[in-house]
C-alpha cells in the first residue's frame, strides 16, 4: 500500500531510507552506549539493559534525521547558488573590520575580566591555539602538506623550555628563539624523508612522527622524566620582575607599587600570549606576500608547474615545514611556562587532531577563518560544560553541522596577496 | 639551441622513449606531431628531469643539462607550457603571473607584466580573477603568459590545443607564431592537432611508440601520404 504511493525514487522514498540508515548506524553505537549499562551490586559490576532508553534514542535518531533533512533542503533550495569569482574588496574591508574589532575585543579582554580568572585562563588557552593554528595553517593550507603529527612540534617547544630553564637556569625569553629553531629542525627532519610523499601517504607518516616524539618522551625516563614529566618550571617574568608576593630581586607588584594580586600574573600571561600570536599573525602575513609565501601556495596548487616554473619544490617544502614547526615551538615554550608542568600527556594525536580541525574548520589558509574556529573548538567545549558527560556529544554534533552548512570552512575565500592599481579594483 | 642525442627514458620497466635524437634550432618553430601514448609528453617532461632520461644526452645550447634538478634547468632560459595548462587555480591571475617570474629572481618583473598583457589583453582586465574560474582558452593564454615571465629562449608547449574550441586554437596558434615571427623565440609545440601544427611550424617530428619514425619540413610532413593516412585524414 505505501509502496505504490511512495514510488522508490521521490524524496521522501529517499529520505525515509536515509533517516532508517542513520538510525540502524546509531542504534548500533548507541547499543553499547546507552542500551548497557553497568551497575555496582554487592561489590559485583553486572551489566543491566536498558532497553526503553535505547528505544527512545532510536526514535530520536529517525525522526530527527527527517526533520534535519527536510531543513536543510529547505534551506538550501531557497539560497541561491552563487558563485563569486573575483576578489571583491568589500569582504576585504568587512574582513579588515572584523580583524580591528577582534584585536580591540583581544586587548580589551582583561580590563572587563580583570578579576575573573576563569576567563582569562579561557582566552589564553584560545590564544595558543589560535597560534597553533595559524602555524599549521602555513602547512596544511598554504603549502597544502597534510600534517598529522603537528603536536610533535608543540612538544619539541614546550620540552626545550622546561630542560633548559630547569636544568641551565635559562630564561623565558633566552629560551624562545632557542625553542623555535630546534622545532625548526625538527620540521625539517621530518619534511626531509617525507619530500616525495603526499596526501594519505604524507599523512600517515607525519602521524607516526608525532607518535614517534611522544613514545620518546614517555619512555626515556632520563631525559624527559618519562609519564611524570617534568615539574617547576620557572614562570616568565616581565623584563626581570617576578609575580610572587616575595621574590629574591623586585618584583612586579612592588615596582609598580600595587597591592599583590595572584591576577597580575594571568593576566600576564593572556598578554603575553596575545603579543605572541600577533608576531605570528605579522610574520605570516609578510611570508604571504613574499615569493616564499606564493611557492607555498603554487605547490599546494599544482607540483608539477611549480617544478616547470623553476621552483625548487624541496625547499619549498621544507620551508612550509619549518616555519609551521616553528611556531608551534614557540606556542610549546609557552605552554611550558604557563602550565609550570608539562608530561607527554599534554602531546596526544587528539591535540594535533583538534589544531588541525581548527585549520580545517576556519577555510583553509584563511588567518581570520583560524581565529573563528579556534574560538568555536576552545569555548564551545566549555559552554557545555552543563551538559556534563554529553558535552563531546553536543560539540561532535556542532562540528558536524558546521561542515555541513559549510563545508569549505567558516572563511573559505582566499585574499589576494597583491593588488594592480588598488584604486581601480576598489570600484565595484 | 636544443639537442637530444639517443635519449630513452622508462616508467619503472616501461620504456617510453627510444633512443630520440632531436634538434631545435634557433629561430625555429619545431613540432612534435604523435598518437595518444606515443610519448610526447613524456619527451617535454624528460627535458625537465622529470623521469630523468635513463640513456643518451639532452644539450642546451651546448652545454649538457641531462642530469639537472628540473628547477635548475628551468632557470637557463627554456619555459614549459604543461600539458592541461596547469595553472594555479586560487591564485589570481596576476599571481600566476609573478610565480612565473620565479626564475629572474625579481628581476624586469613589470616588463614582462606590460609585455604578456600586451600580448593577452584579457589577462589585463582579468588580473584578480582566480585562475580556475577562467575560461580554457584564457587559462591557456595565462599559461602562456606564465612561462614568458621567465624571459625564455626556447618555449615549450604541450598541446596547447587541448579541449579549446576551434575559433580559440586558431588565436592560440596565431599568438605562437607572432611569438616566433615579432620576438624571435625559439619553439618546440607537441600536438595531436597535426594538421595546424605543420602548418605553422618550420620542421616537424613523427613519434611512434616512443621512438623517431619520421622528420621534415612542416610542409613535407604535411603532404606525406603516411602521415596524412595516419594523423591527418582519420582526424578530419
Amino acid at each position: 500500500m505505501t509502496a505504490a504511493v511512495i514510488s522508490a525514487s521521490s524524496p521522501l522514498a529517499l529520505r525515509l531510507r536515509d533517516a532508517l540508515a542513520v538510525t540502524v548506524l546509531g542504534g548500533l553505537l548507541a547499543l553499547p552506549f546507552i542500551g548497557l549499562v553497568t551497575v555496582e551490586e554487592g561489590g559485583a559490576l553486572t551489566v543491566r539493559t536498558r532497553w526503553g532508553a535505547w528505544g527512545a534514542t532510536l526514535a530520536a535518531l529517525f525522526f530527527g534525521r527527517l526533520l534535519l533533512r527536510a531543513a536543510l533542503d529547505a534551506w538550501r533550495s531557497r539560497r541561491p547558488a552563487r558563485k563569486r569569482a573575483v576578489f571583491s574588496s568589500g569582504d576585504a574591508v568587512l574582513r579588515r573590520a572584523a580583524g580591528t574589532s577582534l584585536l580591540a575585543a583581544a586587548l580589551l579582554l582583561p580590563v572587563f575580566f580583570a578579576d575573573n580568572r576563569y576567563v582569562i585562563d579561557t582566552a589564553t588557552t584560545l590564544g595558543i591555539y589560535v597560534m597553533l593554528g595559524w602555524g599549521l595553517n602555513v602547512v596544511v593550507g598554504l603549502a597544502g602538506l597534510l600534517d598529522l603529527g603537528y603536536v610533535a612540534f608543540y612538544a619539541v617547544g614546550a620540552y626545550t623550555y622546561a630542560l633548559l630553564s630547569t636544568q641551565f637556569g635559562w630564561s623565558f625569553w633566552e629560551a624562545l628563539p632557542a625553542a623555535g629553531a630546534l622545532a625548526a629542525l625538527f620540521g625539517i627532519l621530518l619534511g626531509y624523508p617525507v619530500l616525495r610523499l603526499r596526501g594519505d601517504y604524507l599523512a600517515i607518516v607525519t602521524l607516526g612522527f608525532g607518535e614517534i616524539i611522544r613514545i620518546v618522551l614517555l619512555n626515556w625516563t632520563s631525559f624527559s622524566g618519562g609519564p611524570n614529566g617534568i615539574g617547576g618550571i620557572p614562570r616568565p617574568s616581565f623584563f626581570g620582575l617576578a609575580f610572587a608576593r616575595s621574590a629574591e630581586g623586585r618584583t612586579f607588584h612592588e615596582f609598580f607599587g600595587l597591592e599583590f594580586s595572584p591576577m597580575h600574573r594571568f593576566i600576564f600571561l593572556y598578554y603575553l600570549i596575545v603579543v605572541l600570536a600577533l608576531l605570528t599573525h605579522a610574520l605570516i602575513s609578510r611570508l604571504r606576500v613574499l615569493p616564499t609565501g606564493r611557492a607555498w601556495e603554487a605547490l599546494r596548487e599544482d607540483e608539477i608547474a611549480c617544478k616547470a616554473l623553476g621552483l625548487n619544490t624541496t625547499t619549498v617544502k621544507l620551508s612550509a615545514f619549518a616555519t609551521g614547526a616553528m611556531l608551534a615551538g614557540f606556542a610549546g615554550v609557552f605552554f611550558a611556562a604557563r602550565q609550570g608542568f608539562i608530561s607527554p600527556e599534554s602531546f596526544t594525536f587528539s591535540e594535533s587532531a583538534t589544531i588541525l580541525a581548527i585549520v580545517v574548520l576556519g577555510g583553509m589558509g584563511s588567518q581570520l577563518g583560524v581565529v573563528l574556529a579556534a574560538a568555536v573548538l576552545v569555548v564551545l567545549p566549555e559552554l557545555g560544560r552543563q551538559f556534563a558527560d554529553y558535552r563531546m556529544l553536543v560539540f561532535g554534533a556542532a562540528m558536524v553541522t558546521i561542515m555541513a552548512v559549510k563545508p569549505t570552512g567558516l572563511l573559505a575565500r582566499r585574499e589576494p596577496t597583491v593588488r594592480l592599481n588598488p584604486e581601480r579594483s576598489a570600484a565595484p | 639551441m636544443l639537442e637530444l642525442q639517443r635519449v630513452s627514458a622508462h616508467y619503472g620497466p616501461i620504456q617510453a622513449l627510444v633512443e630520440v635524437d632531436l634538434v631545435v634550432r634557433a629561430g625555429e618553430i619545431v613540432t612534435l606531431i604523435g598518437a595518444n601514448g606515443a610519448g610526447k609528453s613524456t619527451l617535454m617532461t624528460t627535458l625537465f628531469g622529470t623521469p630523468r632520461a635513463s640513456s643518451g644526452r639532452i644539450l642546451l645550447e651546448g652545454e649538457d643539462i641531462t642530469a639537472l634538478p628540473p628547477h635548475r634547468i628551468a632557470r637557463r632560459g627554456i619555459a614549459l607550457v604543461p600539458e592541461g595548462r596547469r595553472v594555479f587555480a586560487k591564485m589570481s591571475v596576476y599571481e600566476n603571473l609573478l610565480l612565473g617570474a620565479t626564475p629572474l629572481e625579481g628581476a624586469h618583473v613589470e616588463e614582462n607584466l606590460q609585455r604578456v598583457f600586451s600580448l593577452f589583453p584579457v589577462l589585463e582586465t582579468r588580473r584578480t580573477q582566480r585562475a580556475g574560474t577562467l575560461s580554457g582558452g584564457e587559462q591557456q593564454m595565462l599559461a602562456i603568459g606564465r612561462a614568458l615571465m621567465s624571459e625564455p629562449r626556447l618555449l615549450l608547449l604541450d598541446e596547447p590545443s587541448l579541449g579549446l574550441a576551434p575559433l580559440v586554437i586558431r588565436t592560440i596558434f596565431r599568438t605562437i607564431v607572432a611569438l616566433n615571427r615579432e620576438h624571435g623565440l625559439t619553439i618546440l609545440l607537441v600536438e595531436q592537432n597535426a594538421r595546424q601544427a605543420l602548418k605553422i611550424a618550420h620542421r616537424g617530428y613523427v613519434l611512434q611508440n616512443g621512438r623517431i619514425v619520421l622528420e621534415g619540413s612542416g610542409a613535407a610532413l604535411l603532404a606525406d601520404p603516411q602521415v596524412r593516412a595516419a594523423y591527418l585524414d582519420a582526424v578530419s
